[in-house]
């Protein structure tokens, strides 16, 4: 099975490999996938709370080179966008942009499963802080 | 001296045909090209000839006779003769077969096949050596069984069953032994008359022969095994199997097995060597290896290594310069993981991860210590990548976490 010279690419030279602080409020982490599938994805996101831009994008994969393109790449497009921007990310993109073969396309899905995943978990920290911000609208 | 890449570590898939094995191969295509079943002129009988001197070198390095040497194109037929063949021809005296989980599908899809056809089919777990239990044999064993296969050596982790201990059993029961002995063929002695085997399967490609011929052994005396033909035809090969032989594999099938009677001692040692070698280098520059079956009982070219935290497709992107194969799901055109491994109680995470080396004859000392280099560097750079070494180092119980699986799998 050839790869694609963008996967190639993606893996040998991955973008924004790493880790973000967890317990930053800003930080929101999408862990998806599991070890007996053999495709973990972890996609950590820094949102700015104001303008709800994604700042700053970094990731870790266990997984096939198809794996670890889809989650590098994805890192790669969230960055500089809103979060609105960033949910609009599907997998055909993915699968376009690397030329991902049919046997490869459930990488691209998991890919985006993790942006949503982090983009979840940051709306859920957001929550958890709200409740003092709305206390003071109902006057 | 300057290392060719790529390297080729795979041996266990197939091997590249010994230039001695070529040269003597060639005169059989354009200048001795005579069908071996041409009674009547001289071209017939060169070629005869070159059957019947090849069919006496595969059996002297088995202990047994020539004519019990049944050519066919490959294992995976000899396999199918086998079962298939002994299965019609005993059915008044039984319907039960006693094989084991981690046989090569030439053997499994085989006996899945008779159990449609009404046979039963006994499939004996291995222990996580990768090993059966001979009181699981025994206990297994009914008045209706008819026949037991049990491969020598497997393929994916190169362990050794106890095959001596099997055929003793069969024996007393008075029950055919066959054995898919395509892996142990060349590498450890084999012998019908010591293990007490009926049949064995074999073919030339694992043993610097060409691909597409093989043979089966089949047992004349204590007793005289018949077979039900599968391919029906002119009649060759003692009616068990029809079909014009190719004479040019077989020369080539008979000088490679000459070959490896001859060096067969020397270059165990010589590969043990190298494999421990490997081995030994891998984990002495990284934690969390596994090795995957017994070393005690193995091939001694073969080792099959979990590289925890690295998934098994993404390590061999790394070592492209290398040939070897891996258990993992995604290298298999169906996404399914190692059949073998499962049966040996390796998690799926940890299968998702293993790599099977199988060193060969061409494989020299330079190139198991780039290997061994190469190896370490892929998997330190990969575990950099892996979200799930990071979260083992902090001391995460990967086992008991939740994971949230996408759909698809």
């Amino acid at each position: 099975m050839a790869y694609s010279e963008k996967v190639v690419d993606h893996y040998e030279h991955p973008r924004n490999v790493g880790s973000l602080p967890k317990e930053d409020p800003n930080v929101g982490t999408g862990l998806v996938g599991a070890p007996e599938c053999g495709d973990v994805m972890r996609l950590q996101m820094k949102i700015n709370p104001e303008t709800q831009i994604i700042e700053e994008a970094k990731f870790k994969t266990f997984g096939c080179g198809s794996a670890i393109a889809s989650s590098s790449l994805a890192t790669e497009w969230v960055k500089g966008k809103t979060v609105e921007e960033a949910l609009t990310i599907s997998n055909t993109d993915i699968v376009r942009e690397l030329s991902l073969p049919p046997v490869k396309i459930h990488c691209s899905v998991l890919a985006e499963d993790a942006i949503k995943a982090a983009i979840e978990d940051w709306k859920k920290k957001k929550e958890v802080a709200q409740p003092a911000a709305s206390a003071t609208v109902g006057n | 001296m300057a290392i060719k890449l790529p390297i080729y570590m795979d041996y266990h898939a197939t091997t590249p045909v010994d230039q001695r094995v070529v040269d003597t191969m060639l005169p059989y295509f354009h200048d001795k090209f005579g069908n071996a079943a041409s009674r009547n002129h001289s071209f017939g009988w060169t070629a005869e000839e070159a059957v019947e001197n090849a069919r006496a070198q595969i059996a002297r390095l088995i202990n047994a006779t020539p004519k019990e040497i049944i050519f066919t194109s490959g294992a995976t037929e000899s396999n199918n003769l086998a079962i298939k063949g002994a299965a019609e021809m005993y059915r008044e005296k039984g319907n039960h077969i006693i094989t084991q989980v981690i046989e090569h599908k030439a053997v499994l899809d085989t006996c899945k096949r008779l159990e449609k056809y009404g046979y039963e089919v006994t499939y004996l777990p291995v222990g996580k050596d990768g090993r059966i239990d001979l009181d699981d044999l025994q206990r297994a064993i009914t008045p209706k069984t008819i026949l037991i296969s049990i491969m020598y050596a497997n393929n994916e982790i190169g362990v050794i069953q106890p095959i001596q201990e099997i055929g003793k059993i069969a024996k007393e029961k008075g029950i055919l032994f066959h054995s898919d002995a395509v892996q142990a063929l060349g590498k450890i002695p084999i012998d019908v008359q010591r293990d007490n085997l009926d049949m064995i399967s074999l073919t030339a490609h694992k043993l610097y022969g060409p691909k597409g011929v093989g043979a089966l052994y089949v047992r004349r005396r204590n007793p005289r095994v018949q077979l039900s033909a599968q391919i029906d035809g002119g009649g060759h090969e003692r009616g068990m199997r029809s079909g014009t032989l190719n004479v040019p594999g077989i020369v080539g099938f008979g000088k490679a097995a000459e070959i490896c009677q001859n060096e067969m001692a020397e270059e165990s040692v010589r590969l043990r060597g190298m494999r421990d070698r490997l081995k030994d280098g891998l984990f002495a520059k990284l934690d969390e290896l596994y090795i995957n079956g017994s070393m005690t009982h193995r091939l001694p070219h073969n080792i099959n290594i979990s590289f925890a935290f690295v998934e098994g497709e993404s390590l061999l992107m790394g070592i492209n310069d290398i040939a070897v194969s891996s258990g993992s799901a995604c290298t298999s055109a169906t996404l399914e993981p190692s059949y073998v491994l499962k049966a040996l109680g390796v998690g799926e995470d940890l299968a998702h991860t293993s790599i099977r080396f199988g060193l060969g004859r061409f494989n020299t000392l330079e190139e198991v210590d780039y290997v061994t280099n190469r190896v370490i560097e892929v998997v330190q750079r990969l575990r950099e990548l892996s979200p799930l070494y990071e979260m083992a180092k902090e001391g995460i119980d990967l086992s008991k976490m939740n994971w949230k699986a996408t759909a698809e799998h």
